[in-house]
Protein backbone atom coordinates (compact mmCIF):
# COMPACT_ATOMS: atom_id res chain seq x y z
CA UNK A 1 0.00 0.00 0.00
CA UNK A 2 2.58 2.44 0.72
CA UNK A 3 4.65 1.77 -2.63
CA UNK A 4 1.62 2.10 -4.30
CA UNK A 5 1.08 6.14 -2.76
CA UNK A 6 5.02 6.10 -2.78
CA UNK A 7 4.83 6.25 -6.46
CA UNK A 8 1.67 8.00 -7.04
CA UNK A 9 2.92 10.86 -5.18
CA UNK A 10 6.31 10.27 -6.61
CA UNK A 11 5.13 11.00 -10.26
CA UNK A 12 3.14 14.05 -9.22
CA UNK A 13 6.25 15.40 -8.00
CA UNK A 14 8.38 14.90 -10.83
CA UNK A 15 5.47 15.99 -13.12
CA UNK A 16 4.56 19.46 -11.51
CA UNK A 17 8.42 19.89 -11.75
CA UNK A 18 8.27 18.98 -15.70
CA UNK A 19 5.31 21.43 -15.66
CA UNK A 20 7.29 24.43 -13.74
CA UNK A 21 10.28 24.33 -15.87
CA UNK A 22 8.10 23.81 -19.25
CA UNK A 23 5.37 25.42 -19.18
CA UNK A 24 5.34 28.81 -21.44
CA UNK A 25 3.00 31.16 -19.13
CA UNK A 26 4.50 31.76 -15.83
CA UNK A 27 1.12 31.63 -14.12
CA UNK A 28 0.87 28.24 -15.44
CA UNK A 29 4.34 27.61 -13.65
CA UNK A 30 3.47 28.65 -10.01
CA UNK A 31 0.12 26.61 -10.30
CA UNK A 32 2.09 23.52 -11.70
CA UNK A 33 4.80 24.24 -8.49
CA UNK A 34 1.74 23.92 -6.27
CA UNK A 35 0.98 20.56 -7.37
CA UNK A 36 4.45 19.46 -7.14
CA UNK A 37 4.64 21.02 -3.34
CA UNK A 38 1.50 19.30 -2.02
CA UNK A 39 2.78 15.57 -3.77
CA UNK A 40 6.02 16.48 -1.84
CA UNK A 41 4.19 16.84 1.14
CA UNK A 42 2.81 13.24 0.78
CA UNK A 43 5.94 11.97 -0.11
CA UNK A 44 6.88 13.64 3.58
CA UNK A 45 3.94 11.84 5.49
CA UNK A 46 5.49 8.56 4.03
CA UNK A 47 8.43 9.36 5.76
CA UNK A 48 6.90 10.23 9.01
CA UNK A 49 7.65 13.71 8.74
CA UNK A 50 4.13 14.87 9.81
CA UNK A 51 4.82 18.55 10.84
CA UNK A 52 7.50 19.10 8.02
CA UNK A 53 4.20 18.08 5.75
CA UNK A 54 1.64 20.14 7.05
CA UNK A 55 5.06 23.25 6.81
CA UNK A 56 5.49 22.57 3.90
CA UNK A 57 1.33 22.27 2.51
CA UNK A 58 0.83 25.98 4.81
CA UNK A 59 3.71 28.03 4.21
CA UNK A 60 5.14 26.84 0.83
CA UNK A 61 1.42 25.67 -0.99
CA UNK A 62 -0.42 28.73 0.81
CA UNK A 63 1.76 31.91 1.58
CA UNK A 64 4.85 31.80 -0.88
CA UNK A 65 2.47 30.36 -3.69
CA UNK A 66 0.14 33.30 -2.93
CA UNK A 67 3.11 35.86 -2.99
CA UNK A 68 4.40 34.43 -6.14
CA UNK A 69 0.69 34.73 -7.72
CA UNK A 70 0.03 37.86 -6.77
CA UNK A 71 3.43 39.55 -8.23
CA UNK A 72 2.80 37.17 -11.75
CA UNK A 73 -0.56 38.75 -11.77
CA UNK A 74 1.56 42.50 -11.26
CA UNK A 75 4.19 41.67 -14.13
CA UNK A 76 2.44 40.06 -16.11
CA UNK A 77 3.53 36.33 -16.79
CA UNK A 78 3.80 35.75 -20.34
CA UNK A 79 6.93 35.28 -22.46
CA UNK A 80 8.54 35.07 -25.53
CA UNK A 81 9.47 31.65 -27.26
CA UNK A 82 11.66 30.03 -25.43
CA UNK A 83 14.51 30.01 -27.57
CA UNK A 84 16.00 33.43 -27.70
CA UNK A 85 18.41 35.59 -28.79
CA UNK A 86 21.35 33.33 -27.70
CA UNK A 87 20.18 30.77 -29.95
CA UNK A 88 18.79 26.94 -29.37
CA UNK A 89 22.80 25.75 -28.48
CA UNK A 90 22.76 27.20 -24.88
CA UNK A 91 19.63 25.51 -24.40
CA UNK A 92 20.72 22.01 -25.79
CA UNK A 93 23.89 22.05 -24.02
CA UNK A 94 21.44 22.91 -20.77
CA UNK A 95 19.38 19.89 -21.05
CA UNK A 96 22.20 17.99 -21.57
CA UNK A 97 24.25 19.30 -18.31
CA UNK A 98 20.75 18.59 -16.63
CA UNK A 99 20.93 14.29 -17.98
CA UNK A 100 24.67 14.23 -17.03
CA UNK A 101 24.03 15.93 -13.54
CA UNK A 102 20.49 13.05 -13.23
CA UNK A 103 23.12 10.17 -14.18
CA UNK A 104 26.43 11.29 -11.86
CA UNK A 105 24.15 11.94 -8.46
CA UNK A 106 22.34 8.19 -9.28
CA UNK A 107 25.95 6.81 -9.53
CA UNK A 108 26.89 8.36 -6.05
CA UNK A 109 23.80 7.08 -4.74
CA UNK A 110 24.17 3.59 -5.98
CA UNK A 111 27.84 3.59 -5.07
CA UNK A 112 27.78 5.01 -1.65
CA UNK A 113 28.52 2.66 1.28
CA UNK A 114 25.78 3.61 3.62
CA UNK A 115 24.25 0.51 4.66
CA UNK A 116 20.66 2.30 5.98
CA UNK A 117 20.10 3.68 1.94
CA UNK A 118 18.67 -0.50 1.63
CA UNK A 119 16.45 -0.67 4.36
CA UNK A 120 13.28 1.25 5.02
CA UNK A 121 14.58 3.25 7.62
CA UNK A 122 15.52 3.11 11.18
CA UNK A 123 12.80 1.61 13.53
CA UNK A 124 10.00 3.60 14.11
CA UNK A 125 9.68 5.11 17.34
CA UNK A 126 6.11 6.19 18.45
CA UNK A 127 6.17 10.68 18.20
CA UNK A 128 9.22 11.13 15.42
CA UNK A 129 8.26 13.82 13.67
CA UNK A 130 5.04 15.08 15.68
CA UNK A 131 5.07 18.91 16.12
CA UNK A 132 5.86 17.89 20.16
CA UNK A 133 9.01 15.93 19.28
CA UNK A 134 10.31 18.55 15.97
CA UNK A 135 9.67 21.48 18.97
CA UNK A 136 11.44 20.36 21.44
CA UNK A 137 14.92 19.70 19.63
CA UNK A 138 14.67 22.62 17.76
CA UNK A 139 14.73 24.65 21.11
CA UNK A 140 16.96 22.83 22.64
CA UNK A 141 19.69 21.39 20.32
CA UNK A 142 19.17 23.61 17.51
CA UNK A 143 18.39 26.84 19.56
CA UNK A 144 20.88 28.68 17.54
CA UNK A 145 19.77 27.78 14.08
CA UNK A 146 16.28 28.83 15.19
CA UNK A 147 17.24 32.40 16.41
CA UNK A 148 19.43 32.81 13.52
CA UNK A 149 16.84 32.21 11.28
CA UNK A 150 13.90 34.43 12.89
CA UNK A 151 17.14 37.13 12.04
CA UNK A 152 17.35 36.31 8.60
CA UNK A 153 13.95 36.83 8.18
CA UNK A 154 13.72 39.97 9.37
CA UNK A 155 16.48 41.03 7.49
CA UNK A 156 14.53 39.51 4.06
CA UNK A 157 11.85 41.55 4.98
CA UNK A 158 13.02 44.51 5.28
CA UNK A 159 15.27 44.03 2.21
CA UNK A 160 12.53 43.18 0.57
CA UNK A 161 10.56 46.14 0.81
CA UNK A 162 13.69 48.97 0.29
CA UNK A 163 13.88 46.97 -2.96
CA UNK A 164 10.33 47.07 -4.49
CA UNK A 165 9.82 50.61 -2.75
CA UNK A 166 8.98 53.46 -4.75
CA UNK A 167 12.55 55.77 -5.00
CA UNK A 168 11.93 59.84 -4.55
CA UNK A 169 14.59 60.65 -6.73
CA UNK A 170 14.07 58.40 -9.79
CA UNK A 171 11.27 59.62 -11.85
CA UNK A 172 8.78 56.48 -11.28
CA UNK A 173 7.68 55.41 -15.34
CA UNK A 174 5.79 52.50 -13.80
CA UNK A 175 2.51 54.90 -13.45
CA UNK A 176 1.48 57.51 -15.02
CA UNK A 177 -1.50 59.48 -14.00
CA UNK A 178 -4.12 61.53 -16.41
CA UNK A 179 -3.16 64.53 -14.95
CA UNK A 180 0.60 63.91 -15.87
CA UNK A 181 -0.14 62.92 -19.20
CA UNK A 182 -2.78 66.27 -19.64
CA UNK A 183 0.14 68.36 -18.63
CA UNK A 184 2.85 66.75 -20.57
CA UNK A 185 0.80 67.31 -23.58
CA UNK A 186 0.52 71.19 -23.23
CA UNK A 187 3.68 71.92 -22.46
CA UNK A 188 4.57 70.16 -26.08
CA UNK A 189 1.72 72.55 -27.53
CA UNK A 190 3.73 75.40 -26.37
CA UNK A 191 6.86 73.96 -27.88
CA UNK A 192 9.12 73.27 -25.01
CA UNK A 193 9.08 69.22 -24.45
CA UNK A 194 10.04 68.44 -21.02
CA UNK A 195 12.97 66.37 -20.00
CA UNK A 196 10.75 64.10 -17.88
CA UNK A 197 7.68 64.02 -16.45
CA UNK A 198 8.54 64.92 -12.86
CA UNK A 199 9.39 68.42 -14.63
CA UNK A 200 6.17 68.25 -16.34
CA UNK A 201 4.18 68.18 -13.55
CA UNK A 202 6.05 71.32 -12.12
CA UNK A 203 8.23 71.69 -8.69
CA UNK A 204 7.80 68.35 -7.20
CA UNK A 205 5.51 68.01 -4.68
CA UNK A 206 6.88 64.90 -2.92
CA UNK B 1 10.30 1.31 0.50
CA UNK B 2 13.44 1.75 0.39
CA UNK B 3 15.26 5.03 1.23
CA UNK B 4 17.37 4.97 -2.12
CA UNK B 5 13.73 5.50 -4.05
CA UNK B 6 13.42 8.61 -2.09
CA UNK B 7 16.40 9.76 -2.93
CA UNK B 8 16.20 8.88 -6.50
CA UNK B 9 13.32 10.66 -7.21
CA UNK B 10 15.16 13.90 -5.16
CA UNK B 11 18.05 13.52 -7.51
CA UNK B 12 15.27 13.86 -10.21
CA UNK B 13 13.93 16.57 -8.62
CA UNK B 14 16.90 18.45 -8.41
CA UNK B 15 18.27 17.68 -12.58
CA UNK B 16 14.65 18.99 -13.40
CA UNK B 17 15.18 22.08 -11.46
CA UNK B 18 18.92 22.73 -12.32
CA UNK B 19 17.85 22.49 -16.47
CA UNK B 20 15.31 24.76 -15.94
CA UNK B 21 17.54 27.38 -14.38
CA UNK B 22 19.70 27.21 -17.48
CA UNK B 23 16.77 27.25 -19.79
CA UNK B 24 14.61 29.66 -18.89
CA UNK B 25 14.29 33.03 -19.76
CA UNK B 26 12.07 34.91 -17.32
CA UNK B 27 13.30 35.89 -13.58
CA UNK B 28 10.21 34.97 -11.91
CA UNK B 29 10.18 30.97 -13.80
CA UNK B 30 14.13 30.61 -12.87
CA UNK B 31 12.91 31.55 -8.92
CA UNK B 32 10.59 28.86 -9.37
CA UNK B 33 12.95 26.29 -10.47
CA UNK B 34 15.28 27.50 -7.15
CA UNK B 35 12.70 26.59 -5.36
CA UNK B 36 12.52 22.91 -7.10
CA UNK B 37 16.38 22.40 -5.94
CA UNK B 38 15.67 23.43 -2.87
CA UNK B 39 12.36 21.12 -2.40
CA UNK B 40 14.97 18.25 -3.89
CA UNK B 41 17.25 18.80 -1.11
CA UNK B 42 14.69 18.94 1.44
CA UNK B 43 13.34 15.66 0.62
CA UNK B 44 16.43 14.13 0.70
CA UNK B 45 17.22 15.49 4.46
CA UNK B 46 13.76 14.03 5.73
CA UNK B 47 14.96 10.70 3.67
CA UNK B 48 17.70 11.30 5.83
CA UNK B 49 16.35 11.54 8.72
CA UNK B 50 14.20 8.75 8.44
CA UNK B 51 16.97 6.31 7.95
CA UNK B 52 18.47 7.52 10.76
CA UNK B 53 15.69 7.75 13.05
CA UNK B 54 17.10 11.07 14.17
CA UNK B 55 15.21 14.51 14.06
CA UNK B 56 18.17 16.59 13.15
CA UNK B 57 17.25 16.11 9.36
CA UNK B 58 13.86 17.40 9.77
CA UNK B 59 15.08 20.27 11.58
CA UNK B 60 17.85 21.25 8.74
CA UNK B 61 14.27 20.91 6.50
CA UNK B 62 12.39 23.54 8.12
CA UNK B 63 15.55 25.94 8.07
CA UNK B 64 15.81 25.28 4.58
CA UNK B 65 12.44 26.52 3.85
CA UNK B 66 12.96 29.43 6.36
CA UNK B 67 15.96 30.24 3.83
CA UNK B 68 13.99 29.75 0.71
CA UNK B 69 11.34 32.12 2.20
CA UNK B 70 13.72 34.69 2.44
CA UNK B 71 14.90 34.14 -0.99
CA UNK B 72 11.74 34.34 -2.40
CA UNK B 73 10.79 37.72 -0.85
CA UNK B 74 14.40 39.00 -1.66
CA UNK B 75 13.83 37.67 -5.77
CA UNK B 76 10.26 39.35 -6.27
CA UNK B 77 10.98 42.44 -4.57
CA UNK B 78 13.96 42.52 -7.18
CA UNK B 79 11.31 41.77 -9.82
CA UNK B 80 8.99 44.37 -8.77
CA UNK B 81 11.80 46.92 -8.96
CA UNK B 82 12.83 45.96 -12.33
CA UNK B 83 9.08 46.33 -13.53
CA UNK B 84 8.99 49.19 -12.07
CA UNK B 85 11.91 50.62 -13.71
CA UNK B 86 10.44 49.32 -16.91
CA UNK B 87 13.11 46.92 -17.51
CA UNK B 88 13.35 43.81 -19.25
CA UNK B 89 11.91 40.88 -17.31
CA UNK B 90 14.51 38.78 -19.12
CA UNK B 91 17.99 37.28 -18.31
CA UNK B 92 18.65 37.44 -21.44
CA UNK B 93 18.41 41.08 -21.93
CA UNK B 94 19.91 42.08 -18.82
CA UNK B 95 23.44 42.51 -19.44
CA UNK B 96 24.68 45.37 -17.20
CA UNK B 97 26.22 43.82 -14.71
CA UNK B 98 27.94 40.90 -16.78
CA UNK B 99 31.18 43.22 -17.64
Amino acid sequence: MSSVIFFIAAIGAVGGAVGTVSLRNAFYSVLALVVHLIALAALFLLLRAEFIAAAQVIVYAGAVMVLYVFVVAYVGGMEGPLVGATGRFPRVISVVFAGALFVELCIALIGTGIKALDTDGAPYKVGFGTPGAIGQVLLTTYLVAFEVASLLLLVAAVGAVILARRRAGVPDTGEVSVADVMRSRDATLTEQPPETMLEAGGPPHR
Amino acid sequence: MNITWYLVVSALIFSIGAGGVLVRRNPLVILLCLELMLNAGNLALVAFARAHGNHGGQVFALIVMVVAACEVAVGLGLVVALYRRRLPIDVDELRELQG
